[in-house]
């Protein structure tokens, strides 16, 4: 078992058109990390400074990550994280 | 070219009439891959800002997963500029993120107009397009 990564359309390029990847971490950072090393280029898409990049959305299982402990949130195996731009402007 | 039904660009418009002076938000979702647009969805602006938005991130989440569920895209994103043109910023441009949407644009400047106009964002270059309004 892994934990399961929608990826949105934007983000495909890094998956080669996966909408879905899989990886392993005891955190959400660690977890971008493991993925980072199959889909070079991900990580910077989503984390900025060593925290996350504020116009993207992550969610673990059905909570915003921001309301939970960013990067430092604990995944676990048959969790799934989904990650949504954020849709803004001004 | 964005073809769209009037009732749906009748309550974009008066969404962002609603929530003036404030930009309003929203999706028209229609079936994936059919380039029509057929559910309005208003959203929470929040932001509640007169010059920026944000989808709320929960509330998008819901709703990009219903529309998953129903096989369905978001065709149309659309947001209101309350004291400026309906063109897209240089921060709608960064951060449009769904290439196959047409971002719409309502200005609310004018009391008694609304501009209405339709735009594809792909890879930060914008094209402005015709909108044909079908009764």
């Amino acid at each position: 078992m892994a934990i399961e990564v929608r990826i949105p359309t934007i983000l495909r390029t890094y998956t080669d058109g996966a909408k879905q990847v899989e990886g392993t971490g005891s955190t959400l950072g660690e977890l971008f990390t493991d993925l980072e090393q199959r889909h070079g280029g991900l990580q910077d898409r989503l984390v900025d400074g060593g925290a996350l990049r504020r116009f993207v959305n992550v969610y673990l299982n059905d909570e915003d990550v921001r309301f939970l402990d960013g990067l430092a949130t604990p995944v676990k195996d048959g969790d799934k994280v989904t990650v949504l731009p954020a849709v803004a402007g001004g | 070219m964005l073809t769209i039904p009037r009732e749906l660009h009748d309550k974009i418009v008066t969404h962002a009439r609603q929530d003036h002076p404030d930009e309003a938000c929203g999706v028209l979702a229609g079936p994936a891959g059919s380039d029509r647009p057929e559910r309005f969805i208003a959203m929470t602006n929040a932001e509640r800002s007169p010059t920026f938005y944000r989808f709320d991130s929960t509330e998008q989440f819901r709703v990009w997963n219903d529309m998953e569920d129903q096989d369905e895209e978001p065709v149309v994103i659309y947001h209101s500029h309350t004291a400026t043109e309906a063109y897209p910023s240089r921060t709608d441009i960064s951060y449009a993120s769904e290439p196959q949407a047409h971002y719409v644009l309502v200005s609310t400047r004018e009391p008694d107009t609304a501009e209405f106009r339709s735009y594809r964002i792909i890879d930060g270059a914008v094209t402005e397009e015709p909108v044909a309004v079908v009764e």
